[in-house]
Order: C-alpha cells, then sequence, then structure tokens
C-alpha cells in the first residue's frame, strides 16, 4: 500500500490508495447513473426540445416498479430491469400522448413547468402512498458478494452497475449515431418538416423517443433500487445534479452526455478524497465555470 | 393545348396559410404524366408556397390536391410522400448530422421502381467519390443540390417536386442540372419544378404557369414562349 498526498496549499492531506480506489469507485458509480440519465434527458431534449423536468420522478418510478413488481407478482430484478423500463416509458409515451405534443411550437419553459408539475405531482402521490422513509430492495442474489483486486475489494454489484450502464450508453449511442433509424432521429431533430415530407411518420418517432428516453431513468432507477433506497425523494435529490451536469455536457450532444456523466462522476469521488469539504459543490462549480467559458456546453453543438 | 388524359396531378382551388397570413389565393393548375412543368413568378408569389401545399408541409391548406385521382388535400406529409410525391427544398434540406451517404440513403422508399444507385451514380459520378465524406454540408453548393436530387430519385416517386435547383450555381453546374432533368424526363419522370430562371426553364420544360400574388395568372406551352415574351417580362420583372 502506498499513500498520495496532496500540495501543502489545499491543505497537504495525505491518503491510503485503498480509500482512493474505493472513492474511485463510488465516484464511477455515481457517475453511471449520472450519464444514464443525462442521456435520457439529452435524447429527449435533441428530439422533442423539452427539457424534461419529470426525469427524476421516472427515474423513482423505475424503482418502485421494481419494489412493486416484486412484492406483487414476485418477479425478480431480471425481470424488473426488462419490465419497469416498458412500463415506466408506456407512462411517457401516454404523457407525451396526453400533454407534451401540445408544447413543442412553445418555448422551452413551457414544456419545463410541465414536467416539473407533472414530477411534483407523481412524487406527491408517491409519498402519500408508500411514505417518505425508503423500501429496502434486496440485491440479486448471483450479484452479492464481491472481487478482491488486490489494491481495493470490488462488490460485484457496483461492477454490474458499470458494465451495465456503459453498455446500455455505449448502445444508444451506436443506435442513433451509427444506424439508419439513428439518420431518421438526427434528420428530424434537424428539419422535422422535411423528414415528414420523406414519408416518415415523425410525430410517431418522436413519442417513440420520449418513451424511450424515459425507459433510460426507469432502467436506471431499478438499477439504483439495490444501492440506494427505494424512496419517491430519490430523483429529486439526484436530478438536481443531473441537470448540472447536462448543462456540462451540452444539451442534445449523446457522446457529451455520457463522457461527462462518467467524468463528473470520477470528479466528484475524487474530490471527496482530497477536497471532501468541497465533495458536493465540485459539479456546479465546473458547471458554473464552463457556463462561462462555454455556454453550449463542453459537447454543445448548438448555440 | 388540350390534354384530354386525367393529369397526374390536378391542383384547384387550392388556398394556404401560413399562421394568419393568406399566401395562395385559389391555385389552379395540372401536371400530366412525364411532362416537365414550371411554375415561374417573381420572389413571394406563392411558388414555393405551392409545392410546400402540395407535401402538406403548411400550416392549413383548403381546395383539392388531386394526386393519380385521389385528394390529397387532408393527408399528413409523410402519407403523401408515400403516395408518389418527392420533394426537393429551395435550402436543399442537406442534413449536418448525417453524411453524405446517410443523406442519399435518408429518403424511404415508398414503391419498387426507384432508381438504382448504380444509375444514380451514372447520373452524378462526383457523388459516388463524395460518398465517404464526414457530413452532407461540407459539399459544395452545387453538389449539395446534386445530393438533393439524387436521394428523391432512389424512393419510387413518380413525382418530383424541384424548388429552385438552379439557385446560386455556376453556370457549368445548371447546365448539368438541366442535363439531369432532361434525362429524367426520358426516363418517365414528371416534373413540377419552380424556377425564378426562365431562360434555365426554357430549356427543360414542356409548359409553364406565371403566378402573381398566391394566382397562376397566365400559362402557355414551349412553342408560345417567344410571343409571350414581352408579357413574361411584365410578370417577372426581367
Amino acid at each position: 500500500m502506498f499513500e498520495l498526498c496532496i500540495p501543502e496549499f489545499l491543505g497537504g492531506r495525505c491518503i491510503p490508495s485503498m480509500a482512493l480506489f474505493s472513492q474511485l469507485l463510488i465516484g464511477l458509480i455515481n457517475g453511471s447513473f449520472y450519464a444514464l440519465l443525462s442521456l435520457g434527458l439529452a435524447v429527449i431534449f435533441g428530439m422533442l426540445n423539452i427539457i424534461n423536468f419529470s426525469h427524476g420522478a421516472q427515474y423513482m418510478m423505475g424503482a418502485f416498479v421494481a419494489y412493486l413488481l416484486l412484492q406483487h407478482l414476485g418477479l425478480n430484478y431480471w425481470m424488473a430491469l426488462i419490465f419497469a423500463p416498458i412500463i415506466v416509458g408506456a407512462i411517457g409515451v401516454a404523457m407525451e400522448r396526453l400533454f407534451l405534443q401540445w408544447l413543442y411550437k412553445l418555448d422551452h419553459l413551457y414544456g419545463l413547468l410541465l414536467t416539473f408539475g407533472v414530477a411534483l405531482i407523481i412524487e406527491g402521490m408517491f409519498r402519500n402512498q408508500f411514505g417518505s422513509s425508503g423500501l429496502p430492495y434486496q440485491m440479486p442474489e448471483a450479484l452479492t458478494g464481491g472481487q478482491n483486486l488486490g489494491f481495493m475489494f470490488l462488490p460485484n454489484y457496483r461492477a454490474w452497475v458499470i458494465v451495465a450502464s456503459l453498455t446500455v450508453c455505449l448502445g444508444t449511442w451506436f443506435i442513433i449515431e451509427r444506424t439508419k433509424l439513428g439518420s431518421y432521429l438526427r434528420a428530424a431533430t434537424e428539419n422535422p418538416a422535411l423528414v415528414s415530407a420523406f414519408g416518415v411518420n415523425v410525430p410517431r418517432m418522436i413519442t417513440l423517443t420520449y418513451g424511450f428516453g424515459v425507459a433510460l431513468a426507469a432502467f436506471a432507477g431499478v438499477m439504483a433500487a439495490p444501492i440506494y433506497n427505494v424512496s419517491p425523494q430519490m430523483g429529486a435529490e439526484l436530478i438536481i445534479v443531473v441537470f448540472a451536469v447536462v448543462v456540462i455536457g451540452g444539451m442534445g450532444s449523446i457522446m457529451g452526455a455520457i463522457v461527462t456523466g462518467f467524468g463528473l462522476g470520477v470528479i466528484e469521488g475524487l474530490t471527496k478524497v482530497f477536497l471532501p469539504e468541497w465533495s458536493n459543490t465540485v459539479i456546479f462549480i465546473i458547471m458554473a465555470i464552463v457556463l462561462l467559458v462555454r455556454p453550449a456546453g463542453l459537447f454543445g453543438r448548438r448555440t | 393545348m388540350l390534354d384530354t388524359r386525367t393529369p397526374l396531378l390536378d391542383v384547384s382551388g387550392l388556398e394556404a396559410w401560413y399562421g394568419e397570413s393568406h399566401i395562395l389565393h385559389g391555385v389552379n393548375f395540372n401536371v400530366h404524366e412525364g411532362e416537365v412543368v414550371t411554375l415561374l413568378g417573381r420572389n413571394g408569389a406563392g411558388k414555393t408556397t405551392t409545392l410546400k401545399s402540395i407535401m402538406g408541409m403548411v400550416g392549413r391548406r383548403s381546395g383539392a390536391v388531386r394526386f393519380e385521382g385521389r385528394d390529397l388535400i387532408g393527408t399528413p406529409s409523410n402519407e403523401i410522400a408515400r403516395a408518389g410525391i418527392a420533394f426537393c427544398p429551395e435550402e436543399r434540406g442537406i442534413f449536418a448530422s448525417l453524411t453524405v451517404e446517410e443523406n442519399l440513403m435518408l429518403p424511404p422508399q415508398v414503391r419498387s421502381g426507384g432508381l438504382s444507385l448504380e444509375r444514380i451514380f451514372e447520373l452524378f459520378p462526383n457523388l459516388k467519390e463524395r460518398l465517404g465524406s464526414s457530413q452532407g454540408t461540407k459539399l459544395s453548393g452545387g453538389e449539395q443540390q446534386m445530393l438533393a436530387i439524387a436521394r428523391i430519385l432512389r424512393t419510387g416517386a413518380r413525382l418530383l417536386l424541384l424548388d429552385e435547383p438552379t439557385e446560386g450555381l455556376a453556370p457549368v453546374i445548371i447546365q448539368q442540372i438541366g442535363k439531369t432533368i432532361r434525362t429524367l424526363k426520358q426516363q418517365g419522370f414528371t416534373i413540377l419544378l419552380v424556377e425564378q430562371n426562365f431562360r434555365f426553364a426554357s430549356t427543360v420544360a414542356d409548359r409553364y404557369y406565371v403566378m402573381e400574388h398566391g394566382r397562376v395568372v397566365e400559362s402557355f406551352v414551349t412553342a408560345e414562349l417567344d410571343a409571350k415574351l414581352e408579357t413574361l417580362h411584365e410578370y417577372l420583372g426581367v
């Protein structure tokens, strides 16, 4: 084991490598959730021009659906990982058809306010039904335990979260940037009227895109259930940070959302090691700097 | 010229609005199978709006747009395309976030009988070399125009709506586009062209309609062109 020390002017603290790696891991875990959630936000914003403030509530619903599927239908974690995104995604589709579709031509503010209001209603309903103390969700049997890597102990479930999040993020990136379907999505983001005039049903594509973005949030919610408590406010706490991540990465950039999500998770983790008193604010400090230097975000394409 | 066949495209009493502004005030014209018909007129006469109204791309429209006898006035844009009409917009509509190849392959096939990629590259040899190009909008203006025309030839659409395909292009490129339009006509495509450049139009078109203030005010065939020159100059202000 060795120790790492930071410069004198920052306090001169020395940290054992074990602590460093475990914070790095926590950073990657948080980054996995930041990436999945900001990816969903970026996909939705790119296509719908809506800043989806319900994203945290939809993430929370994913965790709750997993909990309810287990309690009432006996469907385990793996089934929840498939069905919760489908169920919550379908709720998203209904929400788009009922409310969001009327807002596309209006200012961003309307979509933001509507989705924010919907989030408050959803969270209130869940608090009313389940209380706010949080419910436990059992980690799946196959992913308990962990690996001793020599320099650190790696819990299996955390390794799974990182791998699953990376896979889903890169898969989404591939679909959008490298496939025929993705070329429709990108083209419709630029000029929906023309893509429509080529014979593509753009409104249906928009609806399904929203459903997909929401499903990503629900997927993250299911993965979060065994780590964090399943509670009505779990999304509201996380989404503030995720919006900072999205602002830093740049709205509407797919790879930007993924890279910034993981990157900021790691930066936050490292800050916890070296400058613990800054760890809760570091992301917002970075956001402020990015907003000053590059208002469109690090990967932002549009101005 | 009296043509008694049912027209491929028959537009009658077409009115269109953008928000509150009433742009088209009852446009009447038709296009027969295999013809190249040109809409002439000054800026703001309603030519582009006419094409967009046929495609269902304006806010509100009324009247009748019959294609192969079927009225498409209440049909959404994507289904009009599926009926077999293809649109090449004035601003060309090449997508910046798509590669050249993705741009070319973007419009879905709506019918059988579209041109194969080989035939398209025979018409536009330049495009083949630029296929690997990363961004559609990195092409030159002329190449973008070729790409915008090429991609709608794949779809199997029988009627092509071309909005000012020569705008802002060098004379050599304009000639090439003229040649392409004549080739397409020989291959049985029907083309409705919007042009300000009536000299160019006269090298490709069979018939002409002149638009002013959202109406068709004059129509004639190529043989009458010389006799109509004076009136035309008045309408077009050239």
